[in-house]
């Protein structure tokens, strides 16, 4: 391989530009945009143009020329015929290039409406899935044959199941530190005792339910959205729609239901499990014995408690599901798409579940307080 | 001095396979395989469904390491441990896969220019009209380039997979299946296209292909790869005078060895 070189001569009173070697892209010494403007700078003086000495000429180098000359032949050029056939072809091409979008002006406007109307649009859609999924479990109801068992129980097991053991050891960590530090400030007003009633009613009412929350949508809801993403990709749910089957029953329904099972059971075992870290904190911290613990536990937290927590649960469940596959539904098929919607799949379930958990604790704010 | 060579000065070939065996865990791929390919050569590979043509495209580019034997593009290794001469050598060829793999998440315009912008030696102006360059030379519209992937036909994916992989001017080009899914026209202008393209740059072609009229049109040798082992490689004639049941059968439509004839001749 051989440097693109060039030669000035004065032949004849007229000024000749000699160009030899390979003239190529990975010949061409970078940056190409000086090499550009060296050659423009000749084009000033009107010379005549020899290319006959270049061996190698590709397109890059051509269209590198074509520009120098200001898109147009030079009045005098010796050129190979196979080399003004690059030419040639250079030549076609449009001179100002593809036209940019023409930018707007009160772009942010136009921003905010377009945010407003797409939020909307989620609303409508997820509305629309919902409903369509009442109008699946009626018809399930009445063709129990159809119910697709499988994909429930597989869901159930990935999004159940397999969360057991994240789920309690975050709730168990999540029970000893409050523990601890409610004692600290317990131990100074001499109240030791009600850190079973603080325990109680703030892990069962509302941190259990809320961390599930947010670990299945981190766990459970991602995938979900990724995989039925992939699906939109890779034009599995067309072929699916091709074969009849109804991506609602088969797709969305199964994970609706299995989440809305798991996360009830999911809320009571994370709960157990921040008591029990609670209770080992405790009785390490303040000497306060199990038995105590065990025995006063159910007299101070009431047992509406429980059940608002495993409605929580239910609820909570039940939104993150449907807003996995509804963001999943929404994937275009590219990758940026499917990277972009299985983030905002999170942080929308997040967000939502924690604003129902804020309307549960108005709406519940008489029951359940001894 | 002349404007004729149009070969790259190579003393070593373009690609030197070397006793390559291929394994997936217990199923044998690849045999011993040893094959030379001269710069400026067109290899069309041949090859039953499943006989490892796919694998031996992505053990030439350095995508899969052989279980056994090594592969040498211009005399060096393309698993080169020195990671800056491996991506020295590997802006030196092209690959057009199988289903395209352009990038989905970016258009027309931005996956021909993705290679080009990586040189960071070019300006955006500059990139514009190579893109436009290399659309053109594929038959593609300057509107066709703010297209995403997803919005183009199986065709028009082969064609634009194509000018990506021409835009680095490449050394050796690496197809797998070019023609398939084109419609005949297509495909023949993309043969005549191909071998303009090749004599004007000189670059070295290995080819995948079912299609005997791309064989014929493009292909200067042919190599056959049948139980696991590569039974024949020369040029057609060569090829033609195996014999292999496999050879029997591929050339035994009068199609295919009408167009291969003619196309040896
Ligand atoms: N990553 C892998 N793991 C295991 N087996 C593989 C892998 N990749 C390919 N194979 C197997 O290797 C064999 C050859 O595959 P390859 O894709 O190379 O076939 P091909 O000759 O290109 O076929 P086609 O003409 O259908 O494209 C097949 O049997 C395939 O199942
Ligand atoms: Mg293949």
């Amino acid at each position: 391989m051989t440097v693109a070189t060039i030669e000035i001569v004065e032949r004849a009173g007229t000024q000749q530009v000699q160009l030899a070697g390979d003239w190529t892209l990975a010949t061409m010494p970078p940056p190409v945009s000086r090499l550009e403007l060296r050659l423009r700078d000749l084009v000033a003086g009107n010379p005549g143009w020899d290319l006959r000495s270049i061996s190698r000429l590709d397109s890059a180098a051509a269209i590198v020329l074509w520009r120098a000359w200001g898109r147009q032949w030079p009045a005098a050029l010796a050129v190979s015929p196979q080399h003004r056939l690059l030419f040639e072809r250079v030549e076609t091409i449009a001179a100002d290039g593809a036209p940019a979008p023409a930018r707007e002006s009160l772009a942010w406007i136009l921003a905010l409406g377009r945010l407003t109307l797409s939020g909307a649009s989620h609303l409508l859609a997820m509305i629309g899935l919902l409903g369509q999924l009442i109008l699946d479990v009626g018809y399930l109801c009445a063709q129990p044959r159809d119910i697709p068992w499988r994909e429930f129980s597989a869901n159930l097991y990935k999004s159940g199941a397999q969360a057991l053991p994240v789920t309690a050891l975050i709730g168990f960590l999540i029970g000893i530190v409050l523990s601890y530090l409610s004692a600290l400030q317990l131990k100074t007003f001499g109240a030791d005792v009600f850190i079973v009633n603080l325990l109680g009613i703030s892990i069962v009412r509302e941190l259990g339910p809320v961390l599930v929350a947010v670990l299945v949508a981190g766990r459970s809801g991602s995938a979900m959205t990724a995989q039925i993403g992939v699906m939109r990709v890779t034009e599995e749910i067309d072929a699916l729609a091709t074969m009849g089957v109804s991506r609602s029953q088969r797709l969305v329904l199964p994970k609706v239901l299995a989440l809305a099972v798991a996360m009830p059971l999911l809320v009571i075992w994370c709960s157990a499990a921040g008591i029990i870290g609670g209770m080992v904190s405790a009785n390490l911290q303040m000497n306060l014995s199990y038995g105590f613990f065990i025995d006063t536990l159910p007299r101070v937290v009431p047992v509406a408690n429980v059940w608002i927590g495993v409605g929580k649960g239910l609820v909570f469940g039940v939104l993150i599901a449907l807003i996995a596959c509804h963001f999943g539904l929404r994937v275009k098929p590219n990758t940026e798409s499917l990277s972009s919607l299985t983030t905002t799949s999170v942080v929308t379930s997040i967000t939502v579940a924690i604003i129902v958990d804020a309307v549960f604790a108005i709406l519940t704010r008489n029951l359940g307080i001894p | 001095m002349s404007a004729q060579p149009k070969t790259f000065p190579q003393t070593s070939p373009a690609i030197e396979i070397r006793g390559l065996c291929t394994q997936f865990g217990e199923v044998v791929i690849h045999r011993n395989i040893n094959l030379d390919i001269e710069a400026g050569q067109m290899l069309g590979l041949v090859g039953g469904s499943g006989s490892g043509k796919t694998t031996l495209l992505r053990e030439i580019v350095g995508l899969l390491a052989p279980s056994q034997g090594t592969v040498k593009l211009f005399g060096q290794p393309v698993l080169d441990p020195d990671p800056q001469r491996r991506r020295a050598l590997r802006r030196r060829f092209g690959m057009l896969f199988q289903q395209g793999a352009l990038f989905s998440a970016l258009s027309v315009h931005d996956n021909i220019a993705f290679p080009l912008r990586e040189l960071r030696t070019l300006d955006e102006s500059m990139i514009t009209d190579l893109v436009l360059l290399k659309l053109g030379m594929v038959e593609l519209e300057a509107r066709h380039a703010r297209l995403m992937p997803a919005e183009l036909s199986g065709g028009m994916i082969k064609r634009v997979a194509l000018a990506r992989a021409l835009s680095l001017e490449p050394e050796l080009l690496v197809l797998d299946e070019p023609t398939a899914g084109l419609d005949p026209d297509r495909s023949e202008n993309f043969v005549k296209l191909l071998k303009m393209l090749q004599k004007e740059l000189g670059f070295t072609v290995v080819m995948v292909t079912h299609d005997p009229e791309t064989l014929a049109g493009l292909a200067t040798r042919l190599a056959v790869l049948a139980d696991q082992r590569l039974v024949a490689c020369g040029t057609a004639a060569e090829v033609f005078a195996v014999d292999h049941p496999f050879i029997r059968n591929f050339f035994s439509s009068r199609r295919a060895a009408a167009a291969i004839r003619q196309g040896a001749s």
